[in-house]
């Protein structure tokens, strides 16, 4: 099973070294990700979720454990193949939306037609037909998260990583923008790590949820959400859906 | 969103405003003129004050007009060049900022009226000392604004494109140096005011030529009308420097970034 996997986490420890003490960020993450899987990364502010995130980005190291992605049957290029979204859209606000979108394939120097084409069919897919040429400050925040996730996928990277992306955004907005994820994930058929503080989000969204706890951080659980997709807003109010909520409660401490 | 209708009347509105209040500061001018019987010696009035533009040969408005604007761009322009290359380099260089920016900034404190005196020795008379005096009088605004701008930049973005493998010339250019414009077209405005006095004081000591010093010369005879003149030529310089600092960033900067 670890060979099919397009991920795999073995036992990964990070430690920011301070000028006084060290920091343990995390510690003991071991988890698999297969293609096509939207994982949710849930877990309190501290435990480390952004920095698993930023080591699988390459953008951190790590001392201890075994970090890799890609498989025989899925080949991975770290430079091309990771697509990223945050918490603010961060937006060029001097770009109009389809030359926002258009950045990644820029700056790997994709031919231009080629992406124009792509970002117009990606703009279509988050529902910005119409705003191609619009600057950021007419969008509205959802809006402009959907342009940032059309930037994520326009030069077709297989991992998309997302850290707390709606968290920005009301309630009303973050519930809608979670059924057009799942939409979006359905149609581009992407790996998703998704990383939340949101319980109900990590559970509505991901077929698999990884619980990290703060202090120490550490790496509390990992299963399968036996929910089936298309998913709707009603499946809150189911009883599996609740009884995987109270699962993550319990181990953060607050049943 | 504003329909052109609206957003015409409005600029109509405005422009007309602009004129109107620049005439009425004329004639409350020639108000107090006429009616507190001030000496022409003390104050002239606005007509007499504008006759003096026919006495060309006299003045020579054109010639020195042309000298007092090519000090104020000079400088303000050579200031723009080395204020945003030293910014940039001081962005690139975390060493040579904490290096070279104390320096400069100390260096800043000397009174430029002072360097005068100075600039006369090393360069003679002339337009250079005059360039010079400009650009150390109004640089710093510009290196400080645009050091400002660059480092401006949200961490997260930048992991963003470090995620794609982006050249330090990639960010530079597609991140840093646009999000920096709106910062550094403040400072240049900034500057602008400052490039006007620092040329002008250039010309009352280091000069033969150019407004400045045609006010000087004037002075000796009492010619307050062209003085006055003089002194609307000098606005006249910086208000057309401005206009083309407001026009360049309304051409570069997305409406939404602009500072105002």
């Amino acid at each position: 099973m670890a060979q099919s996997s397009f991920i795999s986490l073995e036992g990964v420890r990070k430690v920011y070294r301070g000028p006084k003490e060290d920091f343990l960020a995390v510690s003991d993450v071991t988890f698999d990700v297969h293609a096509g899987e939207l994982v949710s990364m849930v877990g309190p502010s501290g435990c480390g979720k952004t920095t698993v995130l930023k080591i699988l980005a390459g953008l951190h190291s790590h001392e201890e454990g075994t970090v890799r992605i890609g498989s025989e049957h899925a080949s991975f290029d770290p430079a091309r193949d990771i697509g990223m979204v945050f918490q603010q859209p961060l937006l060029l606000k001097w770009r109009r939306v389809m030359d926002n979108v258009l950045l990644p394939s820029e700056i790997l120097g994709i031919p231009m037609t080629e992406a124009r084409e792509r970002a117009g069919y990606l703009l279509e897919m988050v529902g910005l037909t119409g705003f191609e040429q619009s600057y950021p400050y007419e969008l509205s925040g959802g809006m402009q998260q959907r342009a940032a996730i059309a930037r994520a996928l326009v030069h077709d990277p297989k991992l998309i990583l997302m850290d707390e992306p709606f968290g920005a955004l009301d309630a009303l907005t973050r519930e809608k923008m979670n059924l057009e994820l799942l939409r979006i994930w359905g149609e581009s058929g992407k790996t998703i790590v998704f990383v939340t503080h949101g319980i109900q989000e990590a559970v509505f969204l991901g077929n698999r949820v990884v619980v990290l706890t703060a202090g120490p951080a550490r790496m509390a659980d990992n299963f399968l959400v036996d929910l089936p997709y298309p998913r709707g807003l009603d499946l809150k109010t189911t009883e599996a859906f609740g009884d995987y909520t109270r699962r993550i409660y319990k181990l953060l401490g607050m049943e | 969103m504003e329909t052109p209708i609206k957003d015409g009347r409005e600029k109509l509105r405005k422009w007309v405003l602009i004129i109107v209040m620049h005439l009425l500061a004329v004639l409350a001018w020639q108000a107090w003129i006429t009616l507190g019987e001030v000496e022409p010696y003390i104050m002239p009035a606005p007509l007499d004050t504008f006759a003096t533009l026919l006495e060309f040969k006299e003045y020579r408005w054109v010639h020195n007009t042309m000298i007092t604007a090519a000090s104020v761009f000079g400088g303000f322009w050579l200031a723009v060049v080395v204020g945003i290359t030293l910014a940039v380099l001081f962005s690139w260089s975390r060493w040579l900022n904490d290096a070279l920016m104390p320096l400069i900034v100390s260096l800043n404190m000397i009174p430029k009226v002072a360097l005068g005196p100075i600039f006369i020795v090393w360069f003679s008379y002339g337009l250079g000392p005059n360039i010079l005096i400009a650009f150390s009088i109004c640089f710093l605004p510009i290196l400080i604004t645009t050091t400002r701008g660059l480092g401006e930049v949200e961490p997260e973005l930048i992991d963003l494109v470090r995620t794609l493998r982006a050249s330090r010339w990639q960010i530079f250019t597609k991140i840093q140096l646009p999000g920096a414009l709106p910062f550094i077209f403040s400072g240049m405005k900034v500057a602008v005011v400052l490039a006007v006095a620092g040329a002008i004081v250039g010309e009352f000591i280091a000069s033969e030529e150019g407004l400045g010093y045609l006010m000087m010369q004037v002075q000796v005879t009492l010619d307050t009308a062209g003085m006055f003149m003089a002194v609307l030529m000098i606005t006249a310089v910086g208000v057309t420097l401005y206009a083309i600092v407001l026009l360049l960033e309304r051409l570069l900067v997305v409406s939404d970034a602009r500072m105002e």
